[in-house]
């Protein structure tokens, strides 16, 4: 691992009319490694990330990759510098087929430059044969599908197309106990080679399962990053619910003061 | 669809396995929607050809459907994609009136000072000018509608407002004609339709392409192993096609020249005229050939391109289309440019047709273009549409239309029906969907 962070996200702040949903956060991660974005429902995660992933313009901050600042202002921005994300929302249009939605934005096209379904149809039923071998329904739209095959379909999209960073929004929500190991099977291959991956979760024993390094948040701000072996589970908790940071982990602008 | 089989299968064991007519649904892949719509055609033409004694289902009534569907037509095409996307275009039928107007003015009053009168060339350059237009028009609409961000409703609206005003301004209200003799051929007429000959070329052309793209998309599923269609399956759908056309292009060369002009162009020919006169078939109508050319292209761009796919994903889900990196304002600024190309298309279509430029043409055929689109099954929720379906249901419009001229109906009560059989068309389709989801 080198030392130079392959994303750097410092003092980032976006505010919703008064409601200051992220609060001069910094969060980084280095390739081949996974960091668990954690906090109760509301903390600012899903915010944070999707400054990041460029579905958000940011207030102030700034988001730098491989040590360079960087200019990302839309979701194509994101995308050049390798970044995927699976959202919370999945954000799928759910009125056109899983192989439509697996290439959005980036049709394979045939040498006259029409849309070359039938090797997007192809191609989708590789990655998904790997993902989730029961999916049979690539003739439907999505809306027709469950959760979880919906789930399936947002993770291929992310992961087809050669992140270098990955995020990923409650990725496991929607699935079964199956699919769930899966995904963590996934996120280990994923990071021996070399990607660096955001993930979000509510599973606390998963995040200890997975994860290098958590930061955390409470109301827009960082209550603290810490290694995952430096730290319990009950300590992580603490900080979660209270705000209170273990000698464990390095404290941020938003831990509860020694002092109070 | 019930599909009752007439050997009464034993209830229960009907959802297992399908009846024949599932089962051949199901192999052929014919959308029902589709059949349906067809069906509610032939109930409408049998129905007025009953009541109007058996004037409907004639090749000159058949033919002049065509002529008059043709306009409306081509404008449904482009509401598709403007709905599919959850917007609306109020504008069409003024955009119509301004673009026939100013392609009036420039065809009968500025090109002949500059080119001469009747020059081979105007005919060209006034749609290419047309077209201009209309593409200026609609880039103005979409960029405030995309960029601005003022809801296409409003912009369209006043869009409405604005393109009336101004189809009067150009000539301060005074008619324009006549047209070019050779752009006149855009509108139909006996002139403007091509003969027997050259329809059955195109019929055998059009038949030709149906099993050559029969055959490419079984090659192309086969190279991936896909499941086919069963090879009669493949047979049914081709000779429905190929017969689907050749009736048509059968019906529009059984409609004569009217005597008066056959004689006189016998005589002009110096042909020997029988004692019946002479049988010179009308054939295809331009207009209707330049509205199945804008059907087959715009189906291109819909189903084919990365634009199309672009305009049904930001129809299903806007912030997904965004989030995946489609410049969704760039892709809703160029549905309505294509909107406006296709209101100049329409626009020469009617001129043409009229001979004239009046500054009142088009006049409500916004409503018509949106219940051709709705008819068609274009959902106002966004992300489904056909364009075959809009041009059906522009044919479904317009064959309700004449059919209730020709039965002497009174115009009041000829916009109450219309009116109430959009709503029924869209309340059946929601009962439909309902089924099928
Ligand atoms: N587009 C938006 N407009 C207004 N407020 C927003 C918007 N997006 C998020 N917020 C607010 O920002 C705050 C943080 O929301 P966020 O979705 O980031 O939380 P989260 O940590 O992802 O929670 P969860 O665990 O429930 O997903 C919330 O108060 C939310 O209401
Ligand atoms: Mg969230």
């Amino acid at each position: 691992m080198s030392d130079t962070p392959l994303v750097e996200m410092r003092d980032m702040s976006i505010a919703f009319g008064g409601n200051h949903a992220v609060d001069n956060v910094s969060v980084d991660l280095f390739s081949g490694e996974v960091v668990a974005l954690l906090g109760h429902n509301g903390a600012g995660k899903s915010t944070l990330i999707k400054i990041l992933s460029g579905a958000y313009r940011r207030d102030a901050g700034e988001i730098y990759v491989d040590g360079e600042l960087t200019h990302i202002d839309n979701p194509r921005d994101a995308k050049r510098y390798g970044i995927e994300t699976i959202y919370q929302t999945l954000a799928l249009a759910d009125n056109v087929d899983a192989a439509a939605n697996l290439f959005l934005g980036r049709e394979l096209r045939t040498k006259w430059g029409t849309l070359d379904d039938v090797a997007m149809e192809a191609a989708c039923r590789e990655v998904m044969g790997r993902l989730n071998p029961n999916f049979q329904r690539f003739k439907d739209p999505v809306a027709a599908l469950s959760g979880g095959q919906r789930q399936s379909v947002a993770i291929a999209r992310a992961i087809h197309f050669n992140a270098r960073i990955l995020i990923m929004d409650e990725p496991t929500a929607a699935l079964g106990p199956q699919e769930t190991e899966q995904v963590a099977d996934l996120i280990k291959k994923l990071k021996a080679e070399g990607i660096g991956i955001f993930l979000i979760s509510h599973d606390i024993h998963d995040v200890f399962d997975l994860a290098d390094r958590m930061s955390v948040m409470k109301n827009g701000r960082l209550v603290g990053t810490a290694r995952t072996v430096d730290v319990t589970e009950d300590e992580v908790l603490g900080m979660i619910i209270l705000g209170k940071c273990p000698p464990g982990a390095i404290p941020g602008p938003g831990a509860l003061s020694e002092a109070a | 669809m019930t599909d009752h089989t007439a050997s009464a299968p034993v209830s229960g064991a009907r959802e297992i396995t399908p009846g024949p007519i599932g089962r051949f649904l199901e192999a052929t892949e014919i959308d029902t929607r589709m059949l349906g719509m067809i069906g509610a055609l032939a109930v409408i033409w049998i129905g007025f050809h009953i009541a109007s004694g058996g004037v409907f289902l004639t090749p000159r009534n058949l033919w002049n459907l065509s002529v008059q569907t043709a306009s409306i037509a081509v404008m449904s095409t482009g509401m598709v994609l403007v709905i599919v996307t959850r917007n609306i275009d109020l504008s069409v039928g003024s955009v119509l009136g301004v673009i026939g107007m100013l392609m009036g003015v420039f065809q009968a009053e500025f090109l002949p000072g500059l080119i001469g009168f009747d020059h081979g060339a105007t005919w060209l350059l006034a749609l290419a000018f047309g077209i201009l237009v209309g593409a200026a028009i609609g880039a103005l609409h979409g960029y405030v509608i995309a960029y601005l961000g003022v809801p296409a409703f409003i912009v369209t609206l006043g869009g409405l407002l604005v393109w009336r005003g101004a189809a009067w301004w150009v000539t301060s209200g005074r008619t324009v004609a006549p047209m070019d003799s050779t752009f006149r051929l855009i509108g139909g007429g006996t002139e403007g339709s091509i003969g027997a000959a050259a329809s059955w070329g195109v019929g055998l052309v059009t038949c030709a392409a149906i099993i050559v793209m029969l055959v490419n998309g079984r090659r192309q599923r086969r190279r991936f192993k896909f499941p086919l269609r069963p090879l009669w399956a493949e047979g049914v759908l081709g000779s429905i096609g190929c017969g689907f056309v050749l009736a048509a292009i059968w019906i529009a060369n059984s409609y004569p020249w009217p005597k008066r002009i056959a004689a006189r162009y016998a005589e002009a020919q110096g042909i020997e005229a029988p004692p019946e006169g002479l049988f010179i078939s009308h054939g295809l109508a331009i207009p209707v050939l330049i509205a199945i050319a804008v059907g087959v292209v715009m189906t291109f761009i819909a189903t084919r391109t990365r634009f199309g796919r672009y305009v049904f994903a930001i129809g299903g889900n806007p912030e997904a289309a965004d989030l995946a990196g489609v410049n969704t304002k760039r892709v809703k600024m160029m549905i309505f440019m294509l909107m406006g190309v296709l209101c100049a298309i329409a626009s020469a279509i009617s001129t043409a047709r009229l001979n004239a430029a009046t500054n009142a043409q088009g006049t409500l055929d916004e409503l018509f273009t949106i219940a051709a689109a709705v008819i068609g099954g274009t959902s106002l929720s966004g992300g489904v549409g056909t364009i075959a379906g809009a041009m059906l249901g522009a044919l479904v419009m317009q064959s309700l239309q004449s059919g209730m001229v020709l039965m002497g109906l009174d115009t009041p009560l000829q916009t109450i029906v219309v009116g109430a059989v959009l709503v029924l068309a869209v309340w059946l389709d929601i009962v439909y969907r309902r089924k099928t989801a």
